[in-house]
């Protein structure tokens, strides 16, 4: 069965459909029952996904554009599976928590459901494309039902923040074609498939120019200091549940090339500029914790808490260790439910009172204890608490980093404690305290709103005590990607008799 | 003696020792999920899985009792946590951790129920006893962790539950700000016991302890150095050792019982339980060693000086808490010498300390909360029982003759003594300090005038609160002799940390046991004349620079607002105006520059369908451009 074709065509029917439905209400309706057999044909897929087996599995590949070598080509390799798996998840709670986004504009209730639909089948397809061009096709197409978002639906300064998205982008992306481009006649191969230009460049500065044309591009997208200005404004004017997608995945698809074009198409090159990266990940981490702590605006502050998050993901992805690695992978997935909770329950918050400014707040939690408990639990998992699965992740990376770059994982490592700083002092000031005079009349969260955040808290949790699943898939693929960058894991200085062996 | 090897078990109490974590932990999760359907229960849930605990805590510790020595360190496994870092976790239940469930679950029963009358009138009764469940569960799994990654779940669990129960009358700014600064600073430790565990990591690769612990002394003596150093850190944070030491007075925002079980007995003792755990590693780097002693020695001394000066009864307990875990500290750096000490002064202290703040917490629940003991007095008649149990544990904390802390205390000074002599006389020091601040505060709440305010009418509390607090003092009467006199703890304790080559005897008239003796009795009567026979001030004189020195904590806070939160707030306002102004100025900039003029930034906001265009239009520019270099190439 084709899967991911049908995962891709589904939504992209769904999309269409939910234009053509009259009423507002059946249109969401329709809109939350597509994005829900989206989450079904994924997770039918998941399952049959075999850990140890093939690379790339449920692949198909059909000629494009024959003239260049272009391929409508989709297969996934553990990494995507789970960025797939995370989108999907992500839509319909999204969806569901942006029932009334919509409906404050003047713009159109359908055309942005729709929109989440254009961009779900785009999101899979960017994770799926297994050809480079498609994978630069989708990656900018992207960006069009996002500005849509951000521009249309968005806050007070909405303009200004898409346009600046946009263009940001649109920057990067341009470099990555110029990039994609030589990478394609450079090889010489007549092909854009990925695994045909794997091992094509050995010239090594060849590699470097080729590398940086990809790198750029995703360090904008991920976003990587000091590229990452256009952020806090995008996330803090983007309606909450588009903010989760753009945090929570399109963001990905910076780490996740960094990890699959970067490294694999660029080996040299990457070892190269290793030390570089790894500086700017460990200065975003330390530098966007610090600034999240002065933050006055909560969804401006969370956007900062990511751009820490980030340098996290790719300090990982450039550690070249299976730890860090896998780590970094599994942080992209637990960011997208931990961030996902925080910018939603916010969201939940700032359109009850009206107001994204912290100092609005104050005594929630004795007005609405469900909402600021399920908020703190939110932010425990920004700052890594045990127990909830952003501890996982963030424990292989730090460990898998430091053994290799020791400096830089201690270093890094102080993003501990100020994400407790950034977290623990915003819950503090909106939920304890006196009850503020405007907030005393702020109902709990109603039963839709539950039933958006109890599933993102509910994975949260079981991810947090059994990881095991995801990491069972991204390990090997992990492990495939540093054997063809021809690295291996530090050897123990003192081996032990490991028990059972 | 070296510690008995793992052995894989299977069946019995010691089989399922996972239960004693998941049912407090289900209590938890009911209390917390059920919401205020489950108000009416709440509290009796909360107590039936803490005492469920506890029954298999003892089944297990029987079932321990029935293997030969050499085979008491038992692990069962669980499951794979994280593949590749933490395969196969599990729990190991050996004497050390067997003696914490025990003490845990115990005293922490006692203190659920000593809950239920003390919290009886507060309207979050039952999230209360969710909090104090989750604890429960977490402080036994960081106790029964076979590994580093499981132990520090349940090290940052506890953080949470503290955090929680400082704050749980969240709405005071003071209490939130203290549960905020608690997990703060703990996380400072934590940072350290991480690094700590990566360095393990690294240099094993494996974080089990029947695994790592046997391998130690393969590695160089700079790495144990560190090991040692980096998990005294976390150390530090977790049980309030200098100079991370600063949370634990305020933590006293938090209801009574949570200061008596969290910040008394147990939690923060998980720093010593860590040092003893990791023994293997602090005894192959001396280095390391030196410095815990030095940190214990210099905390126990802290921690009494700060609880001389203390007016406000539940911190002048703080201060002799850290100073108590001061001395634990000590003697667990001292190595398999100190170990039994260490642990057996850790048990008795939880009850006698326990006793004293649950006792504290009989006298503000009958003075409306007044926590100044400058408006107490004369309290033993109004309250007998809460008076009786008090003095007992009173008299067991400045080590008076046969009751528990003589024992354990006097080995830990004696220990030290042999070990270094400097360390011991300090140690003596301070247990002469103890003599006083406690007497001070005893003669303050209980004797003297009354000095009672407003519409205070103190009454004796209810027996749902008594009853604890008189099997507290049972122990705090009994335990020490009983683990003590023969070496009896000493030598069940040995499979899990090994012995000393030559066992201590017990001498009740030695040299340094008198001279503490007699400090003591000096400071107690010092105290009495100023505090007990004299009339006690309504408002604390200004007294000299000494006394100001340990009222304000040893300007512990003074020292962290000015190197950390003074300059941390100043880097954080840079930090915002660079991004602003620096990284985002110079985008804008150049965008406007790209514009034309800085006008046109402003233009594109509104007619984004031209920028569009623009944008296209630039991206099309460089397309060409980039065939064009690709054509050269």
């Amino acid at each position: 069965m084709p899967w991911l074709s049908t995962l891709i065509g589904v939504s992209v029917l769904g999309a269409l459909g939910v234009t053509l439905v009259r009423n507002d209400k059946l249109a969401k309706q329709f809109t939350l029952a597509v994005s829900l057999v989206v989450l079904a044909l994924t997770v039918a897929m998941a399952v049959q996904f075999s850990p140890n087996g093939d690379k790339f599995q449920f692949a198909e590949t059909y000629n494009w554009i024959p003239a260049f070598g272009v391929h409508y080509g989709v297969a996934v390799d553990g990494i995507a599976l789970v960025l797939i798996l995370l989108s999907a998840v992500l839509v319909p709670i999204v969806v569901l928590a942006s029932w009334h986004d919509a409906e404050a504009g003047k713009r159109s209730v359908r055309t942005y459901f729709s929109l989440i639909l254009v961009l779900e089948a785009m999101m899979i397809g960017v994770f799926a494309a297994t050809d480079v061009f498609l994978f630069y096709v989708f990656f900018e197409a992207m960006l069009i039902p996002m500005y849509f978002m951000i521009g249309s639906y968005g806050g007070a300064q909405r303009s200004y923040a898409a346009v600046k998205f946009l263009l940001y982008s649109l920057f990067g992306g341009l470099l990555m074609l110029v990039a994609v481009i030589a990478l394609y006649s450079i090889a010489g191969k007549g092909t854009f498939m990925f695994s045909d230009l794997v091992g094509t460049i050995q010239d090594v500065t060849t590699q470097k120019w080729l590398f940086l044309g990809f790198f750029i591009a995703f360090a904008i997208k991920a976003p990587l200091w000091p590229f990452h200005t256009w952020l806090p404004d995008a996330a803090a004017q983007a309606p909450a549940g588009a903010a989760v997608l753009l945090v929570g995945v399109l963001d990905k698809v910076g780490t996740y090339g960094m990890l699959r074009f970067c490294l694999e198409l660029f080996p040299e090159a990457a070892k190269f500029f290793t030390p570089l990266v790894i500086t700017l990940s460990v200065i975003g981490i330390v530098y966007g914790a610090i600034v999240a702590i002065g933050q006055t605006d909560m969804k401006r502050l969370i956007a900062y808490t990511s751009v820490s998050h980030f340098g996290f993901i790719a300090m990982g992805v450039f550690a070249m260790t299976t730890n860090a690695g896998a780590g970094a992978t599994l942080y992209m997935v637990n960011h997208g439910f931990s961030t996902g909770a925080l910018f939603l329950i916010a969201g939940f918050l700032i359109n009850r009172r009206g107001s994204q400014y912290i100092a609005d707040y104050g005594g929630v939690q004795k007005v609405a204890p469900v909402l600021a408990g399920t908020f703190l639990v939110a932010g425990l998992s920004s700052l890594s608490l045990p127990g909830l699965s952003t501890f996982v992740s963030e424990f292989m990376v730090l460990a898998g980093t430091y053994e290799k770059h020791l400096v830089f994982a201690v270093i890094a490592a102080t993003g501990v404690i100020l994400a407790a700083i950034y977290i623990l002092w915003m819950y503090q000031r909106t939920m304890n305290g006196p009850t503020a005079e405007s907030v005393k009349t702020l109902p709990d969260l109603n039963a839709r709103e539950k039933w958006v955040v109890t599933p993102l808290i509910a994975l949260l949790l079981v991810f947090g005590f059994y990881p095991k699943p995801l990491l069972d898939v991204i390990h090997p693929a992990v492990k495939d990607t540093l054997s063809s960058v021809s690295v291996t894991d530090p050897a123990p200085a003192v081996p032990v008799a490991k028990e059972g062996q | 003696m070296e510690p008995a090897e793992f052995i894989t078990h299977s069946g019995g109490a010691i089989g399922v020792a996972w239960l004693m974590i998941a049912l407090p932990l289900v209590g938890a999760a009911v209390l917390l999920l059920g919401g205020r359907r489950t108000d009416r229960f709440g509290h009796l849930l909360g107590v039936v899985t803490a005492l469920a605990s506890f029954v298999v805590a003892v089944l297990a510790f029987v079932q321990l009792l029935g293997f030969a020595p050499g085979e008491r360190r038992r692990g069962i496994a669980l499951y794979d946590f994280i593949p590749g870092m933490a395969t196969k976790v599990g729990l190991l239940v050996d004497p050390l951790s067997i003696s914490f469930c025990l003490l845990i679950t115990g005293v922490g029963s006692l203190i659920h129920i000593y809950s239920i009358g003390y919290m009886a009138h507060d309207p979050g009764r039952r999230r209360f006893f969710a909090y104090l469940n989750l604890f429960v569960a977490a402080m036994l799994l960081l106790v029964l962790a076979d590994n580093y990654v499981a132990l520090f779940v349940g090290w940052e669990g506890v953080g949470l539950a503290s955090y929680l129960l400082i704050g749980f009358w969240q709405h005071k700014p003071s209490a939130a700000t203290a549960a905020k600064k608690a997990f703060i600073v703990n996380r400072v430790g934590d940072f350290g016991l991480l690094i700590g565990i990566f360095t393990i990591f690294a240099t094993f690769h494996s974080l089990k302890f029947a695994e790592v612990f046997p391998a130690a002394h393969g590695a160089s003596q700079g790495t144990l150095t560190a090991i040692g150093l980096l998990l005294l850190v976390g150390a530090c944070g977790k049980s309030a050792q200098l100079p991370l030491q600063s949370w634990l007075l305020d933590a006293m925002e938090g209801p009574t019982p949570v200061s008596a079980l969290i910040h008394a007995a147990t939690m923060v003792t998980a720093g010593v339980y860590l040092i003893v755990r990791s023994g293997v590693i602090f005894q192959a780097a001396e280095t390391a060693q030196l410095v815990v002693t030095i940190v214990g020695v210099a905390t126990l001394l802290a921690g009494a000086i700060i609880g001389t000066a203390k007016d406000d009864i539940k911190k002048a307990l703080a201060g002799s808490t850290m100073s108590q875990i001061g001395y634990m500290v000590l003697a667990a750096g001292i190595g398999p010498a100190g170990y039994a000490f260490a642990i057996a002064h850790l048990i008795t202290h939880g009850f006698f300390k326990a006793d004293l703040f649950l006792g504290a917490g009989s006298v503000m629940h009958a003075m409306n909360d007044e926590v100044n003991m400058r408006k107490y007095g004369a309290l033993r008649k109004a309250m007998p029982v809460t008076f009786a149990t008090f003095l007992i544990g009173y008299l067991a904390i400045i080590g008076f003759p046969l009751l528990s802390g003589y024992f354990t205390k006097d080995g830990i000074i004696e220990t030290a003594m042999e070990h270094n002599a400097i360390l011991g006389w300090l140690a003596v020091l301070g247990a002469g300090i103890t003599g006083f601040y406690m007497s001070r505060l005893v003669f303050m709440t209980f004797f003297g005038a009354k000095r009672w305010e407003g519409d205070a009418h103190p009454h004796e509390s209810p027996a749902v609160m008594t009853w604890p607090l008189i099997i507290l003092s049972a122990g705090a009467i009994f335990l020490g002799g009983f683990l003590i006199v023969g070496n009896r703890f000493m030598t069940f304790l040995s499979p899990a940390v090994g012995l000393p080559e030559h066992l201590p005897e017990f001498n009740p008239v030695s040299l340094t046991g008198l001279v503490t003796l007699a400090l003591v009795a000096v400071g107690a009567v010092f105290a009495w004349f100023r505090y007990g026979a004299a009339e006690v001030p309504a408002v604390a004189p200004r007294g000299s620079f000494l006394t100001a020195f340990a009222r304000r904590d040893l300007y512990g806070d003074a020292l962290n607002e000015a190197l950390f939160m003074r300059p941390g707030q100043w880097l954080t306002r840079l930090a915002v105006f660079f991004d602003n102004r620096g990284i985002d100025g110079v985008v804008n900039g150049l965008a406007a520059g790209i514009g034309g003029s800085s006008g046109r930034l402003r233009r594109i906001q509104t007619g984004f369908v031209r920028s569009y265009a623009l944008s296209i239009f630039v991206g099309a520019a460089l397309l060409v451009g980039a065939w064009f270099v690709v054509g050269n190439l």
